[in-house]
């Protein structure tokens, strides 16, 4: 609508039958029409934020606040106890290197107590050991003594276990106490805290995160070249055969795609394992030894083949769907103009299927990165992925804050891919069979 | 792909390899999941094809593992094969009530998912859509987030709400990861949607309900269908978040498929994966008459 | 919309039957699992007419942990091993259990003497006691079997791929004997970093040439697919293995780890009631004697010692198969369930960073 429309000054104001100004009819349609649209949209995405967004937001609280060692749900009455009570008075009180000094250790041996009784003292020691290990046992045998600790406490504290001065162990409860913490990500990092509260890089023996971090990324990079090696000679002859040849062609790459992810992974274990199929092929025909079958199964070589497999029909649609519609007239003019074949396949076809690598490329990196069930199941102990580690926290050593973390992290990461994915390919390009 | 005319010898060789190359990239993408189907008939409990096999002996072949897709979890498998029996089978066969949950499972989300996705999909291909953009990339995302976060996420959400192991539960989170196929395949069928046909429609006196039922949905129902299979094969193969929310009694087929993979992996997971391999097959088959009907009412031409 | 009906009347149905008397036991599944099921949740069943659901895990005490910590609770009855009892019983994950509940032996000895020392705690009452031994496919060694735990970790002497449990318990106590360490020094050597890291890098040796197991039913399988030649194990699979399937495989005693494990009752379990009867149905003399029949794991009360007799095929005796037989006993170790207790979350953490690296 011109500037000169809406000027009243200028013209005279244009007005609908009934004589309601025209720009404003206007502006009501097309707002009812938007209204329209938006309702019908409406139930779809409060589903989505109920189902989806809203336990992903949990997850991230989650991963920034983990209250075990000031609050405590008792399991019969459901009620919220509130868990050492003076200590954190006591450290709201002293700044950060302040020595602890009696009443702290009063404060500590209350909390033990009442820890005791509550029977949180688990729950707690459990918390502390996530920052400093080897100290749940020091929590448990404290707290079952603690109700008949007398003063001086901090004697009778560091009688029980001399740790207790543990300047590394306090500074650990005082994060523990405050209800935002960064401590998650740092672990998920293989950072740790040292006493003084500082950031510092974990023991090297016991960094695990940055190297399956790593491992995913470039395992992940290496599954998309695989596919689009494997999937751009295929896309090509299927988008330059005739369609009736092509869409028989193509049952080779829906039908799996259609197949279980649970039935593919199994086939690949058929295939590879050591008394499986491909190594008893290559012991028939005396190619390798019956001592000497190759281990191509619970490592990262199962993994990579079994995820190239699984994510090749990923490369392969987006790269058909930019392809087809290329004419093969450039290549003919570029061949009648004095190009070779390879130059007119590198200069003129190549640039042309770009869009197809970035989309495919993307989805494939974007899909692999996330890659849970098949890694667990093939992947031995070499072939894990940051997924595995998740479900690890989560199913096995319970430690849900420091999953969460991972989990975002990688959410963070997906995100951005998927951010860039929309940039460069557009969401509404994504295309399915 | 017709080798030109004029191409050289060198040229000739390597037409040749790149078919070959061809068919041995189709040849790895479709072998894993035809080499199940003749082992799971072995009559042996091993991966691999036994001398028998080979000599294409009928006692090296066995229907065994099928028969104990129903035996297993029996509480008396060995009894006579009368109606008592199909009824233990019936009642307590593991893979019988995996199968049982898969399917109101998948039958469930897939319905929400669908009736959800279509609508939600009808007011996104309207111009006047407000937010498109960002909206379209939230209803996207189930299928871009891994798996193991939204089940991370779910777990602790469920456990609060009281979701957690229940069939509610399950078909909503399965509905959640099916909602981006509906909407991708519904978008995609609106795009060549003609929207003078509803002009005309609604000219003609006919009310936007009438519209929508007599006009709309018979166009747009190839992608609708289409859809809807996504989702029920998207809640099908769904194992990640049934084994964070699901409680024991809600197994479905690939949450058995995992335990046996993990523990046991006799050929009876063969068998199941045979049946399943069928399933998609025929699956796949109903998506593309689909998709040539779809193409054929909007006259595109498939060439 | 008929079938709607039919689907929505399935549901219901469904509904119903979890409301009907019954109660989950979860356990580890496989050979044992089974042995459960015929010594404890049929004759239960039979008595009582509670229907008894077995529910299988790698390791029950970490799905009962995220239950009750998460707040739903299915399971009535779970099978955990004595460390991880002792920790969620500190953590109030689990019911107590008043011990005066417990009969006494069919013998007459008073409950709390016929268990085995220490076999009853505050939330959990001992059935079993299994070791962590290691077995070997005797086809592969036909010539020089394998004897002793060093043999394990010498793939000079006896090639081929090994199973190992993906965890630190068990691997670094065997770790270290088979490193020549006594077993009464092994829990004195892991207390300190040094011990530690002798532990690793004796595991570190092998480390190329193992396949990890979780589930307790995977290692007699892979030994079975010659997936691997030798691995370690619980000891009652590969006894189920090797006589009730007749494998060629063969239990090594050397170097084994023993502990106790037993019924507890997650705190919230929906059938508190019928929980605490099978929990003390299960524990009496006669089921815990007849289980044993079932599988080669220790009996927890004296008194079903002497029932125990033959295997189910009739004409194994069970006696020296059992992980305290005399026999079996030279070079074993009792897992330290203190040191567990308190080590396992470290522990397990150095043994994840040392696995992906």
């Amino acid at each position: 609508m011109s500037d000169a429309v809406s000027d009243p000054s200028r013209s005279e104001t244009l007005t609908t039958a009934d004589g309601k100004p025209l720009k404003a009819a206007l502006a009501r349609a097309q707002a009812r029409n938007r209204r329209r649209a938006f309702y019908l949209v409406l139930p779809l995405l409060l589903f989505v934020v109920v189902t989806f967004l809203i336990p992903i937001g949990q997850m991230l609280s989650m991963s920034v606040n983990n209250p075990a060692f000031y609050s405590w749900k008792d399991r019969d009455t459901g009620e919220k106890v509130p868990l050492m009570v003076d200590l954190r008075a006591w450290f709201d009180e002293n700044p950060v290197g302040t020595e602890p000094d009696e009443a702290a250790y009063a404060a500590l041996a209350a909390g033990l107590a009442h820890a005791r009784e509550t029977k949180s003292i688990g729950q707690i020691g459990t918390r502390i050991n996530y920052e400093v290990s080897g100290t749940r046992s020091m929590f448990t045998k404290s707290a079952r003594r603690a109700e008949k600790l007398e003063p001086p406490f901090k004697e009778a504290l560091l009688d029980i276990d001399e740790d207790w001065a543990d300047p590394r162990l306090w500074s650990a409860m005082r994060n523990a106490s405050k209800s935002f913490t960064v401590d998650f990500y740092l672990a998920a990092l293989d950072y740790t805290r040292d006493a003084d509260g500082n950031v510092v890089k974990v023991e090297e023996e016991r960094a695990v995160y940055i190297l399956l971090f790593k491992r995913t990324l470039v395992l992940s990079a290496f599954i998309t070249l695989l596919t689009l090696v494997l999937g751009f000679p295929i896309a090509h002859l299927l988008a330059t055969l005739p369609l009736r040849h092509s869409n028989l062609l193509m049952i080779f790459v829906l039908l799996p795609f259609w197949t279980s992810l649970l039935v593919r992974t199994t086939s690949w274990i058929v295939l590879l394992q050591s008394q499986g199929v491909i190594n008893d092929v290559w012991v028939a025909t005396g190619l390798i030894g019956d001592e000497n079958r190759l281990q191509m199964i619970y490592n990262q070589t199962g993994t990579v083949i079994a995820m190239t497999h699984i994510l090749l029909p990923f490369m392969v649609l987006p790269l058909y769907s930019v392809m087809r519609p290329i004419d093969p007239s450039y290549v003919r003019a570029a061949r009648s103009l004095g190009a070779t074949s390879w130059t007119a396949f590198r200069r003129v076809y190549l640039p042309q299927t770009v869009p197809g690598i970035g989309a495919g490329g993307l989805l494939v990196f974007i899909l692999a990165v996330g890659y849970y069930i098949t890694p667990a199941l093939v992947g031995g102990s070499s072939g894990q992925l940051i997924s595995n580690l998740i479900a690890f926290h989560m199913q096995k050593s319970l430690n849900w804050s420091l999953a969460a973390a991972l989990a975002s992290l990688l959410l963070a990461g997906v995100l951005l891919l998927y951010w860039l994915y929309d940039r460069l390919v557009g969401i509404d390009n994504l295309k399915l069979g | 792909m017709a080798l030109q005319s004029y191409a050289s010898p060198l040229e000739k060789i390597w037409h040749y390899t790149y078919l070959v190359i061809c068919a041995l990239i189709f040849l790895f993408l479709i072998a894993p999941i035809l080499i199940v189907i003749p082992l799971s008939f072995n009559a042996e409990p091993y991966f691999t094809f036994t001398e028998k096999m080979l000599a294409l002996d009928p006692t090296g072949y066995s229907t065994r593992w099928y028969d104990m897709l129903l035996t297993f979890g029996m509480t008396n498998p060995d009894a006579p094969r009368d109606s008592s029996w199909w009824a233990d089978t019936w009642a307590n066969a593991a893979w019988i009530n995996a199968a049982k949950n898969s399917v109101i499972i998948g039958f469930f989300s897939t319905i929400l998912a669908t009736v959800l996705g279509t609508v939600a999909a009808l007011g996104l291909s309207r111009p006047e859509m407000p937010f498109r953009r960002s909206i379209m990339a939230i209803l996207i995302s189930p299928m871009i987030v891994p798996i193991i976060i939204t089940a991370t996420g779910l777990f602790f959400f469920y456990s609060a709400t009281g979701l957690a192991n229940t069939y509610l539960g399950i078909v909503m989170a399965h509905a959640t990861l099916g909602i981006p196929f509906v909407i991708i395949t519904v978008t995609a069928t609106l795009v060549g949607f003609d929207h003078s046909l509803t002009r005309a429609s609604a000219s003609l006196g006919a009310d936007p309900t009438t519209t929508f039922f007599k006009i709309t949905m018979p166009l747009i129902l190839p992608g609708v269908i289409s859809g809807a299979l996504f989702a029920f094969v998207t809640s099908f193969d769904e194992v990640v978040v049934v084994l964070f929310v699901a409680a024991h009694d809600q197994q479905t087929i690939p949450r058995q498929m995992w335990n046996g993979i993990r523990e046991q992996i006799s050929p009876a997971i063969l068998s199941v994966a045979t049946i399943l391999v069928i399933v998609s097959i025929a699956l796949l088959t109903t998506v593309e008459l689909l998709r040539r009907r779809s193409e054929k009412l909007r006259g595109v031409s498939p060439g | 919309m008929k079938k709607t009906l039919i689907l929505t009347t399935a549901l219901a149905g469904f509904a119903m039957s979890a409301a009907a008397q019954e109660i989950s036991v979860m356990s580890w599944g496989g050979a044992y699992g089974k042995s459960q099921i015929e010594a404890y949740h049929k004759p239960f069943t039979e008595k009582t007419g509670i229907k008894v659901i077995s529910v299988d895990a790698d390791n029950p005490a970490t799905p009962i942990k995220a239950q009750v910590e998460a707040g739903n609770v299915t399971i009535d009855v779970a099978d955990v091993e004595y460390a991880d009892a002792v920790r969620l019983c500190d953590e109030g994950l689990l019911e107590e259990i008043d011990p005066a509940i417990l009969p006494d032996g069919a013998d007459g000895t008073p409950a709390m003497d016929d268990f085995l020392p220490g076999a009853v705690t505050d939330c959990l009452v001992t059935t079993i006691v299994f070791s962590t031994i290691f077995a070997y496919d005797s086809t592969k060694f036909a010539d020089t079997p394998p004897t002793s735990i060093s043999d394990f970790f010498d793939l000079e002497a006896f090639p081929g791929k090994r199973g190992l449990r993906k965890g630190a318990k068990a691997n670094l106590e065997m770790a270290l004997m088979a490193d020549g360490v006594a077993p009464e020094e092994v829990y004195e050597m892991l207390e300190t970093d040094e011990g530690v890291d002798r532990a690793f890098a004796k595991l570190d040796t092998i480390k190329d040439s193992v396949v990890w197991w979780e589930a307790g039913a995977q290692p007699p399988q892979l030994l079975a697919d010659g997936e691997v030649s030798m691995t370690t194990a619980y000891n009652g699979r590969i006894f189920n293995a090797a006589v009730g399937e007749g494998q060629p495989f063969v239990t090594v005693f050397d170097g084994q780890v023993y502990e106790y494990d037993g019924y507890v009752i997650p705190k919230g379990a929906p059938n508190l009631e019928a929980a605490l009867d099978f929990l003390v149905f299960s524990t009496e003399t006669e089921q815990l004697a007849e289980q044993a029949k079932w599988i080669s794991y220790g009996p927890a009360r004296k008194s079903s010692g002497p029932l125990v007799g033959l295997y189910q095929d009739g004409k194994t005796e069970m006696g020296p198969h059992m992980p305290t037989a005399a026999e079996n006993l030279k070079k074993a170790l009792p897992s330290d369930f203190e040191f567990w207790a308190d080590r396992d979350t470290e522990l397990n953490e150095r043994f994840n960073a040392w696995l992906a690296g």
